[in-house]
């Protein structure tokens, strides 16, 4: 690879930082607000300097439980992550190197799953619950959440698996390997940051998941999204409060974009094996 | 000796542990408001008192906390033993019979203290099916130091014409300061919550004795057009998505000379931690326009025990202390007299104490006195509540007129056109629902 | 069989070979089942219950209840703002997919480039993913668009310029930014993954030819991108079409209809009365809808898809 002109990388770099600026502001500015007092929230000539206060954050992790919280958010998107990926790895594997006339429909059938409303099967799908005993349960949210994403996971996984040259995995079979080694030693590896940006994405989405989350637990079960919802519109002021809560419930997960962005855009082995 | 109190100490444990175990835990679903927390905090004092009950908090956004609710009850998953419910529902719910009442009430708690209006409206067939926790109505809150600088004096029982006169004599955009802030986003719980109220004074109703809406008469047309001349002269920008929340943001940042609205703001307005205008907050009855009926609301957060608890008993037991003249002195000795739950009991508004720290209480009581969610306008209509009407379908059609009467804000309809657009929709919700054919 | 396979089988024809390949097309359906069947379960039990009761009256506050034909139905297609909310559905799909095509391809090839501190730009710019969208739609409308209080107001004010009254004037394209923000990242995030396996000695090869930057970008970068695009649009897609916090929180809708989308229509009739029915019948309707454009976007979607593309 060219080393681009250090001139280049510079204004490139300004640029970068630009938009990174612009694009991270909101939460900067909400981060900022979370350390100030409600009164200084508010007020019109927007304050950069001030003597913070810690008090918002502090009354979040003491008083707001937010520890309990923040387990069942963890427990939740992992589990429904890695049930999501066991289900989809080999759906989207058979798909992507066996594919029939019909997996066109299959995938879109799949997809189709996603787009029914989740307020219209509220009642039906409470009712399974209330009968199942899985109402404020974590498996229970775990469930739910590993059939919404699947649908995802499954045609997302099919893209990124298609990119693996097929004649990698077809010299592999050559040699005698069966589908669980073609999987597990070929294509695993090869897709490895296609998978890690599935299952960040499928994550994310089950961390940010409202509607399940706060209709079908109530106390034992309930994540982070329900801590929101508590913090969400009080009578009275309380945006300070507001982005002291946001601020603890993205603080996990941005760790977490934080030590994977790595494995995500590190460069993809493909390059080398084309 | 060492052994018999490792042994000692053991035991106690394990009878700890028993005891814990026997303990009923009872869910409490509330929202976040400032009253409920100081109810959370001091609620250990109640565990400490009833060894034998655990609390278990669940805290949400008012609207999903109903949504929450409904879905639970209608459903009998008895995952709720005790819930926060707003004065709307408790009659819709207690003849759906889905609400236990309260019977056995000690005498301490001196049921004949709370206020009669609020104590009415909570009871369905001469049950009280739900506790009140804190009350409110509706007032005019203005800026003493805006009126004193330009020589104005705000009158004790303004009339809707005179505080607009008034908006527009204090109204400086320049500076920043808007002659009055009024609640705009639409919903049955926003702008509708005053809406209503401007409405019922100018001798609107909703819908005559046969359920036929009324949206189109000329009080409404006087109200509505009102309303939105007002805002467009002597209002913020942004009206529209200006909810209680974001109104009560504007008044305590100092951007509105007057506001209509909650009794409970003025705690907030008057606490420095939270407003900048502290102490320079005047309150007058709420304005009328050709009949003082109706022309300010009635709100109380109660709490109920859904029939589908199977632990009524002690929910109910937590219930009524809560909202016991006792708690009320305990949240005074541990928070202060400005801190305890207004609204409820004529007992609070009789102690001196709270008089020294509440200056506005006399205007709450009187507001909270007269309004009557019997009888809303001056003419005779079929339904209860002051802000709202008592019916199942209100949600959606509130909701639907206050955004016909935002777009008529914001300029994109004409004030005729929204309300028309509103009576064919709440023409057509209202034949959905069965009242009409 | 299908041609991939056929293409991907160079003895074809000889007979044990099809055999081997009977039987591993045989094990890919295996492999497919456990998928196929929980989704199955989970579209058609519901599904099944949903259609049921769209057909019933069935309000939770109303004990009484009765076959409805389709009463719940015509009474959610009758009302005037079906047109507009659908209307104003397309647009916020479409114009929050062009914007994070747009801006999230731009933003992508940018990241790939050797910048200092790549790895911190690169979290800042996909972190707006990671928030809840009702915290989202809080901070813009309080904090940032409001024309009294908000930051953009002083900026405004701070150039002696009318802030905009962005619920007020712009309702929809306002929602429209707040959605955008949220999701320019995704395709970011998505884009630049897939720079990351751009072949490099090609883009090498094309530079020694004297291709320019803009010919790079059109030729090569452009084309390798169309699948990730089509992925992000295909997924954005679902999601977009049930946008609904933003809308709550800051507009409710309003002004008139202007901001009621789809979601925010079935919630309004259906569940702010617990009309199970009523809801039942805007499901319904939504899924219908939905598969609507689902079949057109994955029409153009499969012919982006290249060679290996599906027919």
């Amino acid at each position: 690879m060219r080393r681009a002109p250090a001139a280049t990388r510079l204004s490139l770099s300004v640029l970068g930082w630009i938009v990174g600026g612009i694009t991270f502001f909101p939460i900067f500015w909400m981060a900022i607000t979370s350390v100030k007092t409600e009164a200084q929230a508010i007020s019109s000539t927007p304050l950069l300097f001030f003597r913070p206060t810690f008090e918002n954050l502090a009354n979040m992790i003491d008083g707001g439980d937010y520890l309990h919280f923040a387990t069942n958010s963890v427990i939740v998107s992992f589990g429904s992550t890695a049930a999501a990926l066991l289900l989809g790895i080999p759906a989207a594997y058979a798909m992507a190197y066996y594919p029939t006339h019909r997996t066109k429909d299959l995938l879109l059938w799949m997809l189709s799953t996603k787009m029914m409303p989740s307020v219209g099967v509220l009642v039906p799908v409470y009712l399974i619950f209330r009968d199942a005993g899985l109402l404020d349960t974590r498996i229970g949210l775990v469930g739910i959440y590993t059939l919404a994403n699947l649908p995802i996971a499954v045609w997302m996984l099919y893209s990124f698996f298609r990119d693996v040259p097929h004649e990698i995995l077809e010299a592999a079979r050559m040699d005698g390997a069966g589908f669980l080694q073609q999987m597990l030693w070929l294509l695993l590896p090869l897709a490895a940051p296609g998978i890690a940006a599935t299952a960040l994405l499928t994550i994310i989405l089950s961390w940010n998941e409202t509607f399940w989350s706060i209709n079908l637990t109530s106390s034992d079960a309930a994540p982070l999204t329900a801590f929101i919802a508590s913090f969400s519109s009080p009578e009275g002021l309380f945006w300070a409060r507001l982005s002291a809560a946001s601020l603890l419930a993205i603080a996990p997960i941005l760790a977490l974009g934080w030590m994977t962005q790595r494995q995500l855009v590190r460069g993809l082995t493909f390059g080398a094996v084309k | 000796m060492k052994a018999k109190s490792i042994f000692a100490g053991l035991l106690g444990l394990a009878v700890t542990g028993t005891a814990g175990h026997a303990a009923t835990t009872i869910t409490i679903a509330t929202v976040n408001n400032s009253d409920m927390i100081v109810m959370e905090k001091l609620s250990s004092q109640f565990e400490a008192q009833n060894p034998d009950i655990r609390l278990h908090w669940v805290t949400l956004e008012e609207n999903v906390l109903r949504q929450r609710v409904t879905t639970d009850i209608a459903t009998h998953s008895g995952q709720l033993d005790l819930i926060t419910v707003g004065i709307y529902e408790v009659p819709i719910w207690g003849k759906l019979g889905w609400l236990s009442p309260f019977t056995a009430i000690p005498a301490s708690y001196k049921v004949d203290d709370l206020l009669p209006s609020i104590r009415n409206a909570l009871t369905v067939d001469g049950k009280l099916d739900a506790v009140p926790f804190y009350g409110e109505s509706s007032f005019t809150i203005y800026r003493t130091d805006l009126l004193q600088a330009k020589h104005l004096t705000m009158p004790e029982n303004p009339t809707w014409s005179q505080i607009a006169d008034l908006a527009g004599k204090i109204s400086d955009p320049a500076h920043g300061v808007y002659g009055i802030c009024l609640r705009g986003k639409p919903g049955w719980g926003e702008n509708m919550g005053t809406i209503a109220d401007i409405a019922n004074s100018f001798g609107g109703r909703y819908f005559d004795m046969d359920w036929h809406p009324l949206l189109t008469s000329a009080p409404w047309k006087q109200a509505v057009g009102f309303y939105v001349k007002l805002l467009k002269d002597s209002g913020p920008p942004g009206v529209v998505s200006n909810g209680y929340n974001e109104t009560l943001a504007l008044f305590a940042s100092g951007k509105c000379g007057m506001w209509v609205d909650a009794t409970v703001s003025a705690s907030f307005l008057n606490n420095p931690a939270t407003s900048k205008v502290a102490g320079k907050v005047g309150y007058a009855a709420a304005p009328y326009a050709t009949s003082k009926v109706g022309s300010h609301y009635l709100w109380a957060w109660t709490l109920a025990v859904p029939k589908t608890s199977r632990k009524a008993e002690a929910a109910k037991r937590f219930a009524l202390w809560a909202t016991s003249p006792a708690y009320i002195e305990l949240v005074a000795r541990t928070n202060g007299w400005g801190a305890v739950p207004p609204g409820t009991r004529s007992s609070t508004y009789r102690n001196p104490d709270y008089l020294k720290a509440a200056p506005y209480a006399p205007a709450v009581l009187a507001a909270m006195q007269s309004a009557d969610p019997n009888h809303p306008v001056t003419q005779p209509v079929p339904y209860t509540g002051i802000s709202y009407v008592g019916i199942p379908e209100w949600q959606d059609i509130g909701t639907d007129i206050g955004q016909q009467v935002a777009a008529a804000v914001s300029g994109q309809m004409s004030v005729d056109d929204a309300l028309k657009q509103a009576q064919d929709d709440t023409t057509r919700a209202m034949t959905q629902g069965g009242y009409l054919r | 069989m299908n041609a991939v396979t056929m293409a991907h089988a160079p003895g074809a024809g000889r007979g044990t070979r099809r055999q081997a390949q009977a039987r591993t097309a045989r094990q890919a359906r295996l492999l497919l089942t456990p998928a196929v069947s929980v989704l199955l379960v989970w579209m058609v039990v519901p599904l099944a219950l949903t259609l049921w009761f769209s057909f019933q009256r069935y309000n939770l506050l109303r004990p009484a209840g009765g076959f409805a034909g389709f009463d719940n139905y015509s009474y959610l297609l009758g009302g005037h703002d079906l047109w507009r909310s659908i209307w104003n559905t397309v647009l916020l799909v479409g114009g929050v997919l062009a914007a994070s095509i747009a801006l999230g391809t731009l933003t992508a090839v940018l990241l790939d480039q050797p910048l200092f501190g790549r790895g911190i730009l690169r979290l800042l710019c996909i972190a707006p993913f990671f928030v809840m969208p009702t915290v989202s739609a809080l901070i813009w409308k309080n904090l940032l668009l409001n024309p009294v209080t908000g930051l953009f107001a002083w900026l405004a004010h701070l150039v002696h310029l009318t802030p905009v009254d962005w619920f007020s004037n712009v309702p929809l394209l306002a929602i429209g930014i707040i959605v955008a923000w949220q999701w320019i990242p995704f395709a970011t995030l998505i884009l630049l993954t897939a720079l990351q396996s751009l072949d490099q000695d090609q883009m090498e090869a094309a530079h020694m030819d004297g291709a320019g930057p803009v010919a790079r970008f059109r030729y090569i970068t452009l084309p390798h991108l169309a699948r990730p695009i089509s992925i992000v649009v295909m997924i954005e897609t679902i999601f977009l079409l049930s946008v609904f916090a933003e809308i709550l929180v800051t507009t409710s809708g309003g002004p008139g209809s202007a901001t009621t989308n789809l979601p925010y229509l079935v919630y309004k009739t259906a569940l702010l009365r617990y009309d199970v029915g009523g809801a039942s019948a805007g499901g319904i309707v939504a899924v219908v809808l939905a598969n609507i454009v689902a079949f057109f976007l994955v029409r153009s979607v499969a012919t982006s898809m290249g060679p290996r593309g599906l027919k």
